[in-house]
Parts: C-alpha cells; sequence; structure tokens
C-alpha cells in the first residue's frame, strides 16, 4: 500500500490546481460583493448560527476565571466598596435633584421660546459577550440583536461616556464598533467653548486624535468633548474624549491633539443602548460626486 | 517513478473523520479565546496550523474545498470580509498539498522553513485584502506568523500521539 496515493488510478474530480483556481475566484467574487454591495448579511447571520455556539464556549474560561475571582473577594474590600458608593450615591443624589431642577427650568424657558424640545431618550442595557479576535478592529459583540430590535447605527454607552455604536446586527448578537476604532469618526464639540470639531479613532485601545484642528485653534489640555449631535446619530451632550496632549508645531498647519477617551472603552462588560433618538430632517440633496468607496463604510452621515 | 523509502511513517497512518472535525473545532475554539493585547499580536493562528497540517498529512480528505469552507467560517466568526480568510486558507491548503509530496523527504527542521513559508504567504494575503479594502495594514499582525510556524512541531507531536492512540486500540 506504500506510496499509493501518488499514483492516478481513479478519478479523483479536477486537479488541485483547478480547484486551486476556482476557490480563489470564489473568494475574490464573494469578497467584492461582500465590500461593495453588502448583500451577503443575511448569509452571515445564517452562519453566525453555526459558529456562535463555539464562540460562546471560548468564553468559558474567561468567565469561569471571573466568577472564581468573584468568589474570593474579601469582605475588606467589600466594605470599602459599599462606603466609596454611598458616597457617590449622596453626592449623585445631590447633583440630581438640582438637575430636575434645571430641567424643569430648562423645559419652562423652551415652551416660552418654543424651541423644539430635546428629546428623551431610552436605555437598554447589555453585555459584552467577546471581543473580536482581529488585531486590525476594535470591536465588541454584545449580547443582544434582533431579537431586542437592535438596529445597526444605534449608539453604545456606558455611564460615563460614549463607547460606540452598532454596526451589525446577528440574530441574537450585535457587533459595536469601538470609537476608538482606526478612522472612526464622532462629530463633538469642546464643552468649554462650544468649538466644533470631529474625533478620529486611532486604531489603539486608549486613544483618539482630533486632525484638522488649525494651530491658532482654542484647544487646551484637559478640555472636555462633548457630542455635537450634529450628525444626527449620537445624541447631544454625552462626554466622548479629554484632551491629554497638543502638540503645536509651526512647521505644520494642524495641530496635533491626543485625546483620552471618557468612557472605559475597554474596562466593562455592562453597556448602555440609546434608542429613540430625535430624527432630523432630511438632508438636502447633493450632486453625486462619488461613487461610495468602501472607505466609508460605517459613516453614516 | 523512483520509489522513496519514507523518512516519516506517520503519513501513512489512518486518521479518523472524528479527529480532523475534533482538531478544527478546537482550532476555532482556541481561536475565539478572549485574546487581548500582546497576546492577541502574538496569538498563532491555530486553525491555519491545523488546515495545513491535514491538508500536507492527508490531503485526500482534507482539501481545498475544505478549507475554503473552514476559511468562511472564520471569517463569519471573525466579522471580517466575506471570504478574506477563505481565500488566505484556499492557498494555505494548495500550499500544504504540494508540501505533501515533499514532507517524506524532509526532516523537522526543513519542514518547519517550507511551512514558514506557506503561512507566511497566508498573512501577506489577509494583510494585502485588508490594505486594499482599508488603506493601512499594521505590521504587528505578521508576528502571529511566527508564532504559528513553531506551533507546527507540537502540534506534530500531539497529532501523531493522538493517530497512535488509535492504532494501538485496533
Amino acid at each position: 500500500m506504500d506510496n499509493t496515493q501518488s499514483f492516478t488510478f481513479f478519478n479523483r474530480g479536477p486537479s488541485s490546481a483547478v480547484r486551486l483556481v476556482f476557490f480563489i475566484v470564489l473568494s475574490l467574487l464573494l469578497m467584492f460583493i461582500d465590500a461593495r454591495y453588502r448583500y451577503l448579511e443575511s448569509t452571515r447571520s445564517v452562519l453566525s448560527v453555526l459558529v456562535s455556539p463555539i464562540q460562546r464556549l471560548a468564553t468559558m474560561p474567561g468567565l469561569l476565571w471571573q466568577q472564581a475571582g468573584n468568589f474570593f473577594v474579601t469582605q475588606q474590600s467589600l466594605v470599602e466598596d459599599n462606603k466609596s458608593l454611598h458616597q457617590q450615591h449622596a453626592k449623585d443624589a445631590a447633583q440630581l435633584s438640582r438637575m430636575l431642577a434645571l430641567q424643569q427650568e430648562n423645559l419652562h424657558l423652551h415652551n416660552l421660546l418654543s424651541l423644539p424640545r430635546r428629546s428623551e431618550f431610552v436605555t437598554q442595557s447589555a453585555e459584552i459577550v467577546y471581543a473580536e479576535r482581529d488585531v486590525f478592529k476594535r470591536r465588541v459583540l454584545i449580547d443582544k440583536g434582533e431579537n431586542a430590535n437592535m438596529q445597526a447605527g444605534q449608539v453604545v454607552m456606558d455611564d460615563t461616556g460614549i463607547v460606540g455604536q452598532i454596526t451589525r446586527v446577528y440574530p441574537w448578537l450585535s457587533e459595536v464598533t469601538l470609537i476608538t476604532e482606526k478612522d472612526h469618526t464622532v462629530p463633538v464639540q469642546v464643552l468649554r467653548n462650544g468649538l466644533r470639531t470631529v474625533v478620529f479613532g486611532a486604531g489603539d485601545t486608549t486613544q483618539l486624535s482630533l486632525r484638522y484642528m488649525p494651530i491658532s485653534s482654542d484647544v487646551q489640555n484637559g478640555d472636555l468633548l462633548v457630542t455635537s449631535s450634529i450628525d444626527g446619530i449620537y445624541p447631544p451632550g454625552i462626554p466622548v474624549a479629554k484632551v491629554i496632549n497638543i502638540e503645536r508645531d509651526a512647521a505644520y498647519p494642524f495641530a496635533r491633539v491626543i485625546c483620552l477617551p471618557v468612557a472605559g472603552v475597554d474596562k466593562y462588560r455592562q453597556l448602555l443602548i440609546l434608542s429613540g433618538l430625535p430624527v432630523l430632517p432630511k438632508r438636502p440633496a447633493e450632486e453625486p460626486v462619488v461613487a461610495p468607496h468602501p472607505k466609508n463604510r460605517q459613516k453614516k452621515q | 517513478m523512483t520509489y522513496i523509502t519514507p523518512l516519516n511513517p506517520e503519513i501513512q497512518r489512518p486518521v479518523s473523520t472524528t479527529l480532523i472535525a475534533t482538531s478544527v473545532l478546537i482550532a476555532l475554539f482556541l481561536n475565539g479565546l478572549p485574546w487581548e493585547g500582546v497576546w492577541l499580536l502574538l496569538r498563532p493562528d491555530f486553525v491555519a496550523v491545523v488546515m495545513l497540517y491535514w491538508c500536507a498529512h492527508k490531503p485526500l480528505r482534507v482539501g481545498i474545498g475544505l478549507s475554503w469552507t473552514v476559511g468562511i467560517l472564520a471569517d463569519v466568526a471573525d466579522a471580517s470580509l466575506f471570504g478574506q480568510h477563505a481565500l488566505a486558507y484556499t492557498l494555505l491548503a494548495f500550499g500544504g498539498i504540494a508540501l505533501h509530496h515533499r514532507l517524506k523527504m524532509f526532516d523537522l527542521r526543513q519542514q518547519t522553513t517550507q511551512v514558514f513559508g506557506i503561512l507566511a504567504l497566508t498573512y501577506v494575503v489577509y494583510a494585502m485584502v485588508y490594505w486594499q479594502v482599508n488603506g493601512y495594514v499594521m505590521w504587528a499582525y505578521f508576528l502571529g506568523c511566527l508564532t504559528s510556524t513553531l506551533l507546527w512541531v507540537p502540534l506534530g507531536m500531539i497529532f501523531q500521539a493522538a493517530r497512535q492512540i488509535r492504532v494501538d486500540r485496533e
């Protein structure tokens, strides 16, 4: 029986070179369709049902480790936690009562000026199931999908600020693109002076940057950037980032501004998903200039 | 055709479909573990190494078609472009089948060099697709190619042991 595999006694179908070419062409075709037209989302969600059990299983070791950690928490740390939470609660309660008063006042003023009212948004909580295992991407998957009426474009935040945006919905999962994903953009304004700008992800979990800021622009270290809501996706006034470093080099037209995300973008497991955001009036039609390029994939302007 | 005595008798041993399927599932599982930061960069592509192993040792059982299918599943798991992993694994399988004919003559060191070449090609193809679509590439990504190559020898030992158990039982 030795070495029989080298002989072709039997018909084994097309040769491997033919198969190679066939599957290369098939892959290229699929990639083209997926990148350009996004026709394959339903196929993807069907196949995700096959893959997700393995993925869920793969999160088990991490969960067990976490649970083991929870089990061995000392009483000392629990007491300390409780104390600090009580203090925080007292502080928050005071602020909340002030905010309620302000809200009433604001409503009153809005009515007086007959301005459109800021709409309230509803939040749903979700938990991160796993982070994506692709070095190139900063995305996480959360445990709510079509079953909880998730939609692509919904905003995801934690208790401190914006975390990201839902970009793809599966039957039981949704994919969240984090604000730190390279070239992900969030329209923001500087809280201190209302300067409008756009914050870009840097592809690194801890950094964001402001591009195209003229050297003379009024940005300072420690400035808080909040969402400006001119995109119609992010609600106004939610903290996004804090400026930590500004380099003004006269050799370049723009300053280099580095920011730190306010939210624990890669820290917590619990997230909030906003829904019921106001729908902006439709943009006036523009002259078609260029065909949509795959680079502009998740930006919904 | 000249007859060559195989240095590596392992190639001739039978292998069960269960072993192949289990190994691919375990590889998908290992790829899905919560790797983060530096570990994510250093993570070997378990699926690629397992597929390469089977293509090189049992090309009649595991070939280009199956590798492509596993690639599509990997695309869904990673939410990469549909066909991105599939394309890379198709080339990987072709390399594995080509390696099958040479495997008999090579010792482990020579095998590892060849495996590195094939894996490097796979990684380059994957990164090139990414670069075409997104316009940039992280160079640290290629570290995974080295760690995947390092996995070849231990993986070979594990599979040899697994198949030995089966032979002994029979």
